[in-house]
């Protein structure tokens, strides 16, 4: 029997050695869970620790390993969240906003094209109606130039605006590429600022991902459930501060062009005509702090940046006596009259808040606004009981099926079974090793995968075992038979490995979270056993041959 | 020769296709039942598939369907099915029962309020009850995932034929691909005619079938086109018997410790995962079994080419993996 070389001796025993290190923190994820997050809040609190974070801190040695296999969902309990981002919903803004540019571009025009007004026109299309349609190709052109081109590689060349000519009305819209550019800014921004209101909130590893074209998948281990997760991430939290045009208490008032009829929050059946074009918006915000009125109810106090200030600075100054409308997400909060002139950019929102709303609002506010609305498609909350009770049977599943493998292993194979199963606490030390490695997540379907796997790694070895049996029977001496059993089954298990495979990559392809957990589990599990199979196993029955150099091998 | 546990003699010369018209005939004629059962009793989809919401509940006190249903009525939610779940792994006093509700017309997801009403009322019937979980998808999503399941299906198998055309010959991968559709179909057709819930991890379960029956197959084959290149002149028939008998041991050998680790996972897994470690154990038995009487029979039928040379065994197209 050719031994196998030093270096590759050595590479599988660091290889086990590493599965085994790194492994080894799972045993305890208590404690490494409860030090792993007291380093990371003493990192965050900037190097002091709470004497709490102290003795959490020692509940596992600095020097060990310390990553852990995350558990999903399913096991840990929280909630599950996928929404769909209306895009749309950021034409109608782009688009609304071209028209005071268009306005004034024809308005260096007036002498070809006459009087300009906006026609109606469906959300995300701006219409304008030109008195001379004699002047048409002159104002197309002018109106072609506001557009610039769009900046992707797909788009390149492309302007971000299609403008045509429909009788004597313009119609200006966003082109294709550039809708494509803004679905995919948008879904940008929409991910951070669920990432930074999630993160607000502090709850432990949120998974916060993009799926396809417009849909965001929100996973929050620990939280109690998905309501309470929508509610934080469901607002867009649109916040503008926007001119008062009247009061009144007609649902049905016509508000005229350019304006918009908003509710009151607080006081029922008020409804407020404001200026469409806001004053301030909320995302010239620089801060955002619950806070007190000077009639010690909960109210947000804010900070403009310096052209928010500005602005806010000169509107206050030119409409003292004025009312305006604080707005979020077309709801008027309230409409303060303007006392004095406001210079310093900041300011209170008071309303009928509880602490809470203060709070969370201030929280929505200071993460910023969702640049678009989202619809949720998909909901799930798990309790942690639940979770605590499928660990506790998978837990229980997997040892009877390691326990009931390894009996019938040794009655089958004797001492090549011990040999197998060595093996076998190898290949489930390294595919845990492996697991926290990379950060793999832990599902309930996963946990089936790993007994699974505890079933399907001995395969492996029986189809060498097997065939070392075959050649003994051909009279080959021990050693020879060995190596050729070694050797003869080894397209076997890389076909049927590979085959398998297959069908784990599928399953990782087009599942999703529990059922990816299981692909990872399971696919890692593939390559374990075919690693334990073929060198570990192989380096102890080669020791063992050496050291004891039996003349009759049984298997 | 010392003591060992044996599941098949140590060498076995069983025909395999003496009764190839009860064993392959009667395996297409389950499939086609199935498929029938299928059809005409059609799957119970869970909420994955199907859209809605389930809503599981925990009590202390044994649930009473009746009254879940008395006090669900007049909510207006439309369909409504209450099941209790029974399992031996629950404590004396834990009671649980499924509660799942239709989609509602106009709206992707139900609503938080909608449940926290369903969520009120129920409490009214059992002050102790909690909701460990409860989970809703929109019918835009359910209906995805259906295509979804089945383009993961259907990538699964090719990928697997293709894979054994490339190291086999394309007999073979058809053989496999009959082997595993019925494997496949067989499992959806328990499933239909016991009307066990089918949801994602069903999938799951299925293309891992997939993956367990095709590692049994491979490994026949494999030793097929080892014996085909070293007795050039037996006939197909004989070779192919000669092949199964001689990796019989293995094939029983691995089925049972997967069987075993599995039937742990069924008594001991719990019941939410025990339709998912249901359908595995039921596909690996129909897995071992499609190896040895489904898979290579059509190989038969069809034919090899014998003249035309095998493709090589492997072993030195893998001398880089070689320990």
């Amino acid at each position: 029997m050719q031994p196998m070389a030093l270096w590759k001796r050595v590479l599988v025993l660091l290889i086990c050695a590493w599965g085994i290190v790194g492994a080894a923190p799972n045993l305890f994820y208590g404690q490494v869970e409860r030090h792993n997050d007291a380093a990371a809040a003493i990192e965050l609190a900037g190097g002091t620790a709470t004497p709490d974070q102290t003795t959490a801190l020692a509940e596992w040695p600095d020097f060990l390993p310390s990553a852990l296999v995350n558990l999903g969902l399913d096991l840990r309990g929280g909630a599950h969240l996928l929404a769909e981002v209306r895009v749309e919903d950021v034409y109608k803004t782009r688009i609304d906003a071209m028209w005071p540019e268009v306005r004034d571009a024809m308005r260096d025009l007036r002498d070809e094209v006459g009087a300009v007004r906006r026609a109606p026109s469906p959300d995300g299309v701006l219409r304008v109606t030109i008195s001379n349609p004699a002047g048409m190709a002159a104002a197309l052109e002018a109106v072609r130039a506001l557009g610039s081109s769009v900046v992707t590689l797909t788009g390149a060349g492309q302007s971000t605006i299609d403008v045509t000519a429909e009788g004597s009305d313009i119609v200006v819209q966003l082109s294709e590429a550039e809708k494509a550019a803004t679905d995919s800014r948008t879904l940008q921004q929409s991910l951070e600022i669920i990432r930074r209101r999630v993160d607000e909130v502090g709850t432990r590893e949120p998974t916060i991902q993009r799926q396809g074209e417009d849909r965001v998948l929100i996973q929050v281990p620990g939280i109690g459930s998905a309501a309470e997760l929508k509610a934080l991430i469901g607002t867009t939290a649109q916040l503008t501060f926007n001119a008062v045009v009247s009061r009144t208490t007609d649902a049905g008032a016509d508000a005229g062009p350019r304006n918009l009829l908003l509710p009151s929050v607080d006081e029922n059946g008020v409804y407020y005509i404001v200026e469409e074009t806001p004053v301030v918006s909320g995302e010239e915000l620089v801060d955002a702090q619950p806070s007190f009125d000077q009639n010690g109810q909960p109210a947000v106090s804010f900070r403009f940046d310096t052209t928010g200030a500005r602005k806010f600075g000169d509107y206050t100054a030119a409409n003292i006596g004025a009312p305006f409308a604080i707005i979020l997400d077309d709801e008027v909060i309230s409409a303060p009259v303007i006392q004095s002139h406001i210079p310093g950019g900041s300011g209170i929102i008071t309303g009928s808040f509880s602490v809470e709303d203060s709070t969370q609002l201030a929280v929505l506010l200071r993460a910023g606004a969702l640049p678009a609305e989202m619809t949720f498609l998909e909901e799930r909350t798990i309790g942690p009981e639940l979770g605590a009770d499928s660990i506790e049977a998978g837990k229980l599943a997997a040892m009877v099926a390691g326990v009931a493998v390894a009996i019938y292993m040794v009655a089958s194979y004797g001492l090549f079974g011990v040999f197998a199963n060595v093996a076998l606490a190898i290949n489930i030390a390294l595919m845990f090793a492996a697991l926290s490695a990379v950060g793999g997540t832990l599902t309930l379907p996963g946990i089936a995968g790993i007994v699974l796997t505890i079933g399907m790694a001995v395969d492996a070895n029986v189809l060498v075992f097997e065939r070392i049996r075959e050649e003994l029977r051909l009279n080959k001496n021990p050693a020879r038979a060995i190596e050729l059993g070694y050797e003869r089954a080894l397209s076997a298990i890389i076909d049927a490995n590979i085959t398998t495979f297959i069908t784990a990559t599928v399953l990782f392809t087009v599942g999703a979270g529990p059922v990816r957990g299981f692909a990872i589990t399971l696919g890692i599990g593939i390559i374990t056993s075919v690693f334990t199979a073929l060198f570990v196993t192989r380096l102890i029955v080669e020791t063992w041959y050496r050291v004891r150099k039996p003349a009759t091998v049984t298997v | 020769m010392a003591l060992r546990f044996r599941l098949a003699p140590e060498k076995t010369n069983i025909d395999f296709f003496k009764f190839q018209w009860v064993t392959f005939g009667g395996s297409m004629i389950l499939s086609v039942l199935a498929i029938v059962a299928w059809i005409v009793m059609g799957l119970n989809f869970g909420i994955d598939f199907r859209g809605g919401t389930t809503i599981r509940t925990e009590a202390s006190q044994p649930v009473n369907v009746a009254a879940y249903r008395e006090a669900l009525t007049g909510l207006d939610l439309g369909d409504v099915s209450i099941t209790e779940v029974f399992d031996p792994s629950f404590a004396e006093d834990q009671f649980v029962a499924q509660v799942r509700i239709s989609p509602q017309d106009g709206q992707e997801a139900v609503t938080p309020e909608t449940i926290q009403v369903v969520e009120e009322q129920l409490r009214t019937v059992d002050a102790s009850i909690t909701f460990p979980s409860v989970e809703s998808v929109g019918p835009k999503v359910s209906g995805e995932l259906i295509w979804k399941a089945i383009a993961a299906m259907v990538a699964a198998s090719l990928g697997i034929a293709v894979y054994i055309w490339l190291r086999f010959e394309w007999q073979f991968a058809l053989g496999s691909l009959v082997a595993l559709i019925h494997d496949i179909f067989i499992t959806i057709g328990v499933f239909a005619i016991f009307q066990i819930k089918f949801d994602l991890t069903i999938i799951a379960a299925l293309l891992t079938i997939l993956g367990y029956s095709i590692n049994d197959t491979v490994v026949v084959f494999d030793r097929l086109r080892e014996n085909l290149l070293k007795y050039k002149t037996m006939p197909l028939r004989d070779v192919m018997n000669l092949s199964v008998n001689e990796t019989l041991s293995r094939t029983l050998m691995t089925s049972v410790t997967t069987l075993v680790a599995l039937g742990a996972m069924l008594i001991f897994g719990g019941d939410v995962i025990r339709g998912f470690a249901f359908a595995i154990f039921f596909g690996v038995v129909l897995g071992t079994y499609s190896s040895v009487f489904v898979a290579k029979n059509l190989v038969l039928f069809i034919g090899l080419d014998r003249g035309d040379k095998p493709k090589k065994p492997s072993a030195n197209e893998f001398a880089d993996v070689e320990a």
